[in-house]
C-alpha cells in the first residue's frame, strides 16, 4: 500500500472564494472545474444543433430549415462537438484533475501554462461563436477545399481562426502532461506502476503536440487562399484540392485517437476498480495505447480512397488501418478478462463500463468495413460512416467520459450523487444511442449520403430516420438527467468518503475533495497499480 | 461487382457479429457470475497470460489481413475500367450533373445506359468537389476540380436507380441528385436515336481543336511550334526539365489548362494557358479527340 500520511482536510474548493480566485487559479483541480463548466456548455450547444438535424430528417422533404440553415447546423454540430467538447473533454477535465494526483504530484509541471491553455480555449471558443453569429459556417467540420476557400459565403475565415487558436490549448495541455509524467512522479512511482489512465494521457499528449500544429497550419492556408487568393488548394489558382485532404486528415485522423485514447484510459481505471482486480495484461494495455498513437499517424489516407488518391497509396493506408484493429482488440479482450474472477460491483460506474464495452466494440468493428478498400467505395460518404464514428466518439469516448465523471465525481466535489439516477442515465444513454445510430448503418448501406438536407421519399428510408430521431430524444434525456442529480448532489448530496468505490491508487487516499496541494507530505509508492489485497482471505473470488 | 461487394460485406458483418456477441457475452457473464457478494471482497490475483495475449493479437491480425486482401483486390478491379467499355462523360457543377453519351446525346441529372455493357465514366467538376455515387451499382467516385477521374460499372437489370452527389458541395448538395435509367440495348439505341445529338465527343473535340486554333501549332507532322499530338496519348513524353511522364488524360488536361506546368523537351513554353477559357465538357471533348489521333508516320515518334 502506498503511504500517504494522515492530513487535515483543507479542500481545494474552500477559501479563497470569489470569481477572481477561480479565474486566476493555478490549481490544476480548479482549472479542471473551469474546463468542466465550459465543455458542458458546449456539449449542450452541440447537442441542440444535433436536435435541429434530427428534427429535419424525420421527413424526407427539407421542410423545417432552409438548405443553408441545415448545412450550418451539421457543420456547427461537428465543429463544436469535436473541437470544443470531445478533444478537451477527458484530458482537460479528468486528466487535469486526476493525473497529478495519480502520480503523486502537487500540481502539473507548469501551472500557469495550464491556466493559459484554458484561456486560449475560451478565446478560441469566443472567436468561433463570433463566426456563428457573423454568418455561420457551412463547410462541414472538414473544411474541404475548394468549397471552403472559394465557394462558401459564410464566416470561414473567422471560424478557421477560432480552430487555429483553440489548437494551442491542446498543444499546451499535451506539453504539460508529458513534462509532468516525466518529471513529477512521486518516489517509487515507476513507469510500470503508472495507472493506465496516465499511460493513455501520455500517448494522447504525444498525438496532440505532434498533430495539432498541422491542422493549425492547414486552416491558416485555407484562410490565406480565401482572403489573399494564394493558390494552394484551388486548381484555378494552380492549387490541389486533394492536398488539403491529406493535410487535414494528417491531423484529424490522429484527432480521433485524441478523443478515444483517453476514454480507453478511463476504461482501464474503471474496469479495474469495479472488478477490484489488477488490469489483465497491464503491459499489453499500456503499449497498445502507444501503438494506437503511432499507427494513428499513418492511416490518414483511408479517408481518401475515392478522392483520386493513387491506388498504391490507398493499399498502404488500408493495411496500416487494419493493423490499428489489433491493439484495439487487445485492449477490449484485456478489459473483459479483467472482470474474470473479479469482484464486480453493480454500482453505477459498472453500467457505463458495460455500455462502453458494447458500443465501442461495435464502433471498432464497423471501422473494418471502411478500412476494407473495395467496400469503402460503397460506404464512404454515407450514413454508415456517420454511424461508425458516432459509435466510437459518442458510444466510446463520451460513454467513457460519463463513466469517468461519475467515478471521479465524489473525489472532485466531495459529494455522492444519486445511484438510481446514474443507473437510469446510463441505461437511457445506451438504449437511446443504439436507437439513434444503429439505423444509420442500414441507411448507409442503402446508400443515403451524409449531409443531406432532404432525401428520397422511400418508405424504409423515412422509417429508419424516424427511428433515429426518436432514439435521439431518448439519448438527450439520458444526457440531461445527470445535470439534475449532479447539481442536486452539490447541495444535498451525502459527503463522499476518501475512497467511496474501494479502489486503489493515490487519488483514493487523499481526502474528497483533495486539499489544494493534494498531498501534505510527499507520498511514496512501493507497489504496482491496481494491487488489490484481500482484507479477509475468504472473500477472494476464485 | 455489386454481388461481390455484398458477399464481402456479409463476411465482415458475420465476423463483427461474432465478436460483438463474444465480448458482450464475456463481460455480462463475468459481471454477473463474479458479482461482489461482500463489501470487502476483492478479485483474484491474476496478472495476465502471454498465451491469451498472443491469441487475441494473432486472430484479429489474421482476420484483418483477410479483409485487407479481399477488399484490395475488389478495389483494384473497380479502379481499372475494362478496355471494351463505352465512354460516358459526366461533369458536376453546383448543383447538377451534365452527362454526354459517346454518340453525342446530352442529358442533365439522368443517365441512360444499356444493360450488359461496361460503362466507363470520365468525371470532372466545374467548381468544387462533388461525388458521383450510384449506390445500387455499389460505385462512387469524387469529381475533383482540376482533374479527370474515372469509374466504371455494368448495369445488369433494367430499371431506374438513384444518382447522388456524395461529397458535400454547398446549399443544394442534397438536390444534386438524378437517376440512372438502365435499358435493354435495343431500347437504349432507340432512345439514343430519339435524342438530339450535337455531334459525338470526338467530333466536337475536333471542331474545338480548330476553333481554339490548337491546330495552328500542333500540326500532324511536327513542323509546328508545338509538338505533334498524333500518337501522344499513352506515350512517354520527355519533358524539358528532364522528367518523363506518361501522357494520360490528366497530363493532356494539365497541358491545356496550365500549359507551362510540363513543357515538352525541344519546344518553347509559348502556349497560352486555357484555364478559364475551356469548360470541363469541352476539355473532355478535346481530350477524346486527341486520344483518337494516331501516329501519322514513324518519323513523328522521334519528337515525342
Amino acid at each position: 500500500m502506498a503511504t500517504v500520511p494522515q492530513q487535515e482536510n483543507h479542500s481545494y474548493l474552500g477559501a479563497p472564494y470569489g470569481l477572481a480566485a477561480w479565474l486566476l487559479t493555478k490549481d490544476h483541480k480548479r482549472i479542471a472545474i473551469l474546463y468542466l463548466i465550459s465543455i458542458t456548455i458546449f456539449f449542450a450547444v452541440g447537442g441542440m444543433f444535433a436536435a435541429g438535424i434530427r428534427l429535419e430528417l424525420t421527413t424526407p422533404q427539407g421542410d423545417l430549415w432552409s438548405p443553408d440553415m441545415y448545412n450550418k447546423l451539421f457543420t456547427l454540430h461537428g465543429v463544436v462537438m469535436i473541437f470544443f467538447f470531445l478533444i478537451p473533454s477527458i484530458p482537460a477535465v479528468l486528466g487535469n484533475f486526476m493525473l497529478p494526483i495519480m502520480i503523486g504530484a502537487k500540481d502539473l509541471a507548469f501551472p500557469r501554462i495550464n491556466l493559459l491553455s484554458w484561456y486560449i480555449y475560451v478565446v478560441g471558443a469566443i472567436i468561433t461563436l463570433a463566426a456563428v453569429f457573423a454568418g455561420g459556417l457551412d463547410t462541414g467540420w472538414t473544411f474541404y477545399t475548394p468549397y471552403s476557400s472559394i465557394s462558401s459565403e459564410t464566416a470561414v475565415t473567422t471560424a478557421a481562426l477560432g480552430v487555429f487558436v483553440t489548437g494551442f490549448s491542446s498543444i499546451l495541455t499535451g506539453l504539460n502532461f508529458i513534462v509532468t509524467v516525466h518529471r513529477m512522479r512521486a518516489p517509487g512511482m515507476t513507469w510500470f506502476r503508472l495507472p493506465l489512465f496516465v499511460w493513455a494521457q501520455y500517448a494522447t499528449s504525444l498525438v496532440m503536440i505532434l498533430g495539432t500544429p498541422v491542422i493549425a497550419i492547414t486552416v491558416l492556408l485555407v484562410a490565406a487562399e480565401r482572403a489573399l487568393h494564394l493558390g494552394i488548394f484551388d486548381p484555378k489558382l494552380g492549387g490541389d484540392p486533394v492536398l488539403f485532404q491529406h493535410l487535414f486528415w494528417f491531423y484529424s485522423h490522429p484527432a480521433v485517437y485524441i478523443m478515444i485514447l483517453p476514454g480507453m484510459g478511463v476504461m482501464s481505471e474503471l474496469v479495474a476498480a469495479v472488478s477490484r482486480k489488477q488490469v489483465f495484461g497491464y503491459g499489453f494495455v499500456a503499449f497498445s495505447s502507444l501503438a494506437i498513437a503511432i499507427l494513428g499517424f499513418l492511416v490518414w489516407g483511408h479517408h481518401l480512397f475515392v478522392s483520386s488518391q493513387s491506388i498504391y497509396a490507398g493499399l498502404v493506408f488500408s493495411i496500416i488501418t487494419m493493423l490499428v484493429a489489433v491493439p484495439s482488440a487487445v485492449k477490449t479482450f484485456n478489459w473483459a478478462a479483467t472482470m474474470y474472477k473479479g469482484s464486480v460491483t453493480w454500482e453505477s460506474p459498472t453500467y457505463w463500463v458495460l455500455g462502453f464495452m458494447g458500443l465501442f466494440t461495435i464502433g471498432g468493428l464497423t471501422g473494418l468495413f471502411l478500412a476494407t478498400m473495395g467496400l469503402d467505395i460503397h460506404l464512404t460518404d454515407t450514413y454508415f460512416v456517420v454511424a461508425h464514428f458516432h459509435y466510437i466518439m459518442v458510444g466510446g469516448a463520451i460513454m467513457a467520459y460519463m463513466g469517468g465523471l461519475h467515478f471521479y465525481w465524489p473525489k472532485m466535489t466531495g459529494k455522492m450523487f444519486s445511484e438510481a439516477g446514474a443507473k437510469a442515465s446510463a441505461i437511457l444513454v445506451f438504449v437511446g444511442f443504439n436507437f439513434t445510430f444503429f439505423p444509420q448503418f442500414l441507411l448507409g448501406y442503402l446508400g443515403m449520403p451524409r449531409r443531406y438536407h432532404a432525401y428520397p421519399a422511400e418508405p424504409i428510408w423515412q422509417v429508419l430516420n424516424v427511428l433515429s430521431s426518436a432514439g435521439a430524444s431518448i439519448l438527450a434525456l439520458g444526457y440531461l438527467l445527470p445535470a439534475f442529480y449532479f447539481t442536486y448532489s452539490l447541495f444535498k448530496g451525502k459527503a463522499a468518503p476518501a475512497n467511496p468505490w474501494g479502489a486503489t491508487g493515490l487519488e483514493w487516499q487523499v481526502p474528497s475533495p483533495p486539499p489544494t496541494f493534494n498531498f501534505d507530505e510527499d507520498p511514496v509508492v512501493n507497489e504496482p497499480a491496481y494491487h488489490y489485497k484481500p482484507r479477509h482471505e475468504v472473500h477472494v473470488n476464485g | 461487382m455489386a454481388m461481390e461487394m455484398d458477399i464481402l460485406y456479409l463476411f465482415i458483418t458475420a465476423v463483427s457479429a461474432f465478436f460483438v456477441v463474444l465480448v458482450a457475452a464475456l463481460t455480462l457473464i463475468f459481471a454477473i457470475k463474479y458479482r461482489r457478494r461482500h463489501p470487502d471482497e476483492v478479485g483474484a490475483d491474476i496478472h495476465g497470460s502471454l498465451v491469451l495475449e498472443l491469441t487475441w493479437t494473432f486472430i484479429p491480425f489474421v482476420l484483418s489481413m483477410v479483409m485487407f486482401v479481399w477488399g484490395a483486390d475488389l478495389f483494384y478491379r473497380l479502379a481499372r475500367p475494362p478496355a471494351d467499355s463505352m465512354d460516358m462523360f459526366v461533369v458536376g457543377k453546383q448543383w447538377m450533373w451534365k452527362v454526354q453519351h459517346p454518340a453525342g446525346v446530352r442529358e442533365i441529372n439522368q443517365m441512360h445506359v444499356p444493360i450488359g455493357r461496361n460503362v466507363r465514366i470520365f468525371l470532372g467538376s466545374e467548381d468544387v468537389l462533388h461525388d458521383y455515387s450510384i449506390p445500387a451499382f455499389r460505385v462512387k467516385m469524387d469529381a475533383v476540380p482540376g482533374k479527370i477521374t474515372t469509374m466504371w460499372f455494368k448495369a445488369t437489370q433494367a430499371g431506374t436507380y438513384h444518382i447522388f452527389c456524395a461529397e458535400y458541395c454547398g446549399t443544394k448538395h442534397s438536390g444534386m441528385i438524378g437517376e440512372v435509367i438502365a435499358m435493354e440495348p435495343q431500347d437504349y439505341e432507340a432512345w439514343l436515336a430519339g435524342g438530339r445529338s450535337t455531334g459525338t465527343a470526338v467530333e466536337n473535340g475536333e471542331r474545338l481543336f480548330s476553333t481554339l486554333s490548337c491546330n495552328t501549332c500542333h500540326k500532324p507532322d511536327s513542323t509546328g511550334r508545338g509538338p505533334s499530338l498524333h500518337g501522344v496519348f499513352g506515350s512517354t513524353v520527355q519533358l524539358a526539365d528532364g522528367r518523363k511522364v506518361v501522357a494520360d488524360e490528366n497530363y493532356l488536361r494539365e497541358s491545356i489548362m496550365n500549359s507551362q506546368a510540363k513543357v515538352v523537351q525541344g519546344f518553347q513554353p509559348i502556349m497560352p494557358a486555357f484555364q478559364g477559357m475551356v469548360s470541363e465538357e469541352n476539355l473532355m471533348q478535346l481530350i477524346a479527340y486527341i486520344k483518337t489521333l494516331k501516329p501519322a508516320a514513324p518519323a513523328d515518334a522521334v519528337k515525342k
